[in-house]
């Protein structure tokens, strides 16, 4: 199910929120409107966690993590660190990231197996990307554009990309990542998908304006919701016709 | 052998559009184009009804803030001034315009524009719409101005203080001929002269400066303040020119002073005005001496007629005998002497006395070139006449001869005339067939082929042209065709020019 939320009029709540598998960051706004969205929506399976990244709220642009990890850029301070390794559960590895493209979620996309990275990437950030949040990293870039984490959002169901993608480069990406991918919009026709909105595996979180063919397009992808194909003809079908064959 | 690398060209993916679904190439809105115009309007600053202004009198459009310009309808002038008074329009880009019929009385007009404009940060939207004009009438300040009948500024005020109109007739065509009524906005005529309306001081100045040079007159010149802002020092005049034509007419008689004689190369003080043109033409009946009186000459010392036109008496030549050369006398200091003239001694009778008295009158005339016995002329009888004048008072009596010849009289001619005059203004001067001063102006153009020349003479459109042997039979001066211009005719019904 996708969900409309806005952060304090924005409708960009890729910025100030972070969502993985296994804990959900939320940017500490005016109002606790924002926050309590997330909250009934997650709490009862992850925590949602109050958080600024070097005293910003948009931490989903300067942070990237899956279920495994979070890193964190270098300007994060101590209390900031030590208040979410208290929050986070026990599994999660957190670690600072001494990066000169700090804004680290607009520079990496991943899911909790691989990770699309800035082409101009770091050698030493791409280790410890592979190693805390153990994906298998892709310098990539998708419509040409470097940003990939603005450009694109992906959970380990499937993933939405930059409107402007070929369709030869949606199915080089497709094939790398082994997950479906749909190039979309969000927020009324905004391009910024990674930045408009998060996603796990089960629940997303899109900006208010999202029109509702939007909306339906992520839940495709995404296969949020009830009204899915069967397990059977979408992932059991590849074995199955090899089996036959 | 070598392989040959295929490029597969680069396929751009479809997306839904945002709004409603459809499947898109992906623009900057990324929404389909039906989309796109139900959330933007390019053309919502742009009025689509606008009130323009139009004068009924002089049919001109009025554009701000003091313009008005006359275009036809769904002329091109018309179309760029209906988008000047769009406002709205420098936010996009124009790509067409044209004219929407619409009645030519339903005071509409009504344009079909098409424009461009860059919206949402890229996406380029065209849109065509219809701009509805209202015509308002408001009648524009020129008009206004006539009717309220106050929009003069200058006035050139002609008198003459003559027995006839003649110089008017001969004014009026010296004014069509040269186009000096341009600038006039009105001709009026007054008794004892004619009143002429300019919008300008300059105009006014420019006529006076024709009437000037064409009419011996004198002129007087005299402001008054309308209005006057003393901040910005602009003052509001009307101008007011008196001109003054010389009251002497054509085949008046002249006496002149002693000391105007001698001016004239003595001419001698008895003179017949032979023709006014812009100078006094002066002929002595007795020697056929000319003289020619400037209006500078005239005003310095003026002299009136002591008989004119209205007291001319017909006579009939019993005998003419030419004056030869030898027989005349001549005096250092004397004057040009005409040669067209033939000096003659005449005896004539008069036309109410043939048969009843047979006594002759002798006089000596310079029409001796064209009279011979029989013929009708028309003259004075000083004799007879009561002359109040100072300088005919101090001429000794047997100065004075009694009957003084003007000129040939053609009894009966008007109604042979094939060629006609322009007029300014049917209402200006009443040109009635028994007009006399008026037919006496045609008989002198007749006459005098130094006259005319000065003005255009039209031929006659409803005088079925008469047998040339029928001309020659009377004799009488007459206009040849050489000399008359071809009236231009538009023919409405075939739209085409022709001469007739």
């Amino acid at each position: 199910m996708a969900i409309r939320v806005q952060f304090e009029n924005n409708n960009e709540i890729g910025a100030f929120s972070k969502l993985t598998n296994s804990y959900c960051l939320v940017a500490i706004g005016g109002s606790e409107t924002f926050y309590s969205v997330f909250e009934s929506e997650l709490a009862e399976t992850i925590p949602v966690i109050h958080a600024s990244l070097a005293g910003c709220r948009i931490l989903g642009r300067l942070s990237v993590g899956n279920r495994h990890g979070l890193l964190v850029p270098n300007s994060t301070t101590d209390p900031e660190l030590q208040h979410l390794r208290n929050s986070l559960p026990d599994a999660v590895k957190i670690q600072r990231v001494e990066e000169r493209l700090s804004a680290l979620g607009n520079v990496i996309a991943c899911n909790d197996y691989v990770a699309l990275v800035h082409p101009d990437l770091d050698k030493e950030t791409e280790e410890i990307l592979a190693d805390t949040l153990k994906v298998e990293v892709f310098r990539q870039t998708v419509a040409s554009q470097q940003l990939v984490g603005s450009y694109c959002a992906l959970s380990n169901q499937g993933g939405i990309v930059h409107p402007q993608t070929t369709t030869n480069d949606l199915d080089e990406l497709s094939s790398l990542l082994q997950i479906p991918l749909v190039a979309g919009t969000v927020n009324r026709g905004s391009d910024h998908v990674g930045s408009g909105m998060v996603v796990n595996d089960w629940c997303a979180f899109c900006g208010m304006d999202t029109t509702s063919t939007e909306i339906s397009v992520l839940e495709n992808v995404f296969k949020l919701g009830e009204a899915q194909p069967s397990y059977i003809t979408t992932k059991m079908r590849s074995s199955l016709i090899d089996s036959i064959s | 052998m070598e392989y040959i690398t295929v490029n597969p060209p680069l396929e751009k993916n479809k997306i839904l559009c945002c709004q409603c679904g459809v499947p898109i190439e992906p623009n900057v809105a990324n929404m389909c184009v039906g989309c796109i115009r139900t959330q933007v309007d390019i053309t919502e600053n742009i009025p689509k009804q606008v009130t323009i202004h139009f004068c009924r009198n002089c049919e001109r459009y009025f554009e701000p803030p003091t313009e008005w310009i006359s275009c036809t309808l769904e002329s091109r002038e018309l179309l760029s001034f209906c988008l000047k008074r769009l406002k709205g329009l420098n936010e996009v880009k124009l790509v067409d315009a044209s004219f929407v019929w619409t009645e030519p009385h339903s005071k509409r007009i009504k344009v079909k524009l098409t424009v461009r404009a860059e919206v949402m940060g890229g996406a380029i939207l065209q849109q065509v719409f219809i701009v509805e004009y209202t015509i308002a009438n408001q009648m524009c300040d020129d008009c206004h101005r006539s009717e309220a009948q106050d929009y003069w500024r200058a006035l050139v005020q002609v008198r003459q203080k003559a027995e006839n109109k003649k110089s008017f007739y001969y004014l009026e065509q010296l004014i069509l001929k040269h186009k000096a009524h341009e600038n006039t906005i009105g001709i009026k005529p007054i008794d004892g002269g004619l009143d002429f309306y300019y919008s300008t001081e300059a105009h006014g100045r420019k006529m006076v400066d024709f009437l000037n040079s064409i009419l011996p007159c004198r002129h007087q010149h005299s402001k008054r303040l309308i209005s006057h802002d003393i901040h910005s020092n602009i003052y509001n005049n009307k101008y007011t020119y008196s001109v003054e034509i010389v009251p002497i007419s054509k085949d008046s008689i002249v006496c002149l002073s002693k000391k105007m004689t001698n001016q004239l190369g003595n001419i001698s003080p008895f003179c017949i005005v032979n023709r006014v043109t812009s100078t006094i033409h002066l002929i002595d009946p007795n020697s056929a001496q000319i003289a020619e009186v400037s209006s500078l000459v005239y005003w310095r010392e003026p002299f009136s007629a002591i008989c004119n036109p209205k007291s001319l008496h017909e006579y009939i030549v019993m005998d003419v005998e030419p004056i030869l050369d030898k027989d005349r006398k001549y005096f250092p200091g004397q004057g040009t002497i005409s040669k067209k003239h033939v000096l003659a001694d005449v005896w004539v009778v008069k036309a109410s006395n043939l048969g009843i008295d047979d006594s002759t009158i002798h006089t000596r005339s310079h029409l001796g070139h064209i009279l011979k016995p029989g013929d009708s002329v028309l003259g004075y009888a000083i004799g007879d006449s009561n002359i109040n004048d100072v300088h005919f008072e101090k001429l000794s009596a047997d100065s004075i001869p009694d009957v003084i010849l003007v000129k040939k009289h053609y009894p009966d001619r008007k109604r042979r005339r094939n060629w006609q005059l322009k007029h300014l203004n049917e209402d200006l001067f009443p040109y009635e067939e028994n007009d006399r001063d008026y037919n006496d102006f045609m008989d002198d153009l007749e006459e005098d082929k130094e006259f005319r020349q000065n003005i255009n003479i039209y031929k006659s459109k409803n005088v079925i042209p008469v047998d040339t042997d029928d001309m020659e039979d009377s004799g009488a001066p007459h206009i040849t065709l050489e000399e008359m211009l071809d009236d231009l005719v538009i023919d409405d019904n075939e739209n085409d020019v022709e001469m007739e």
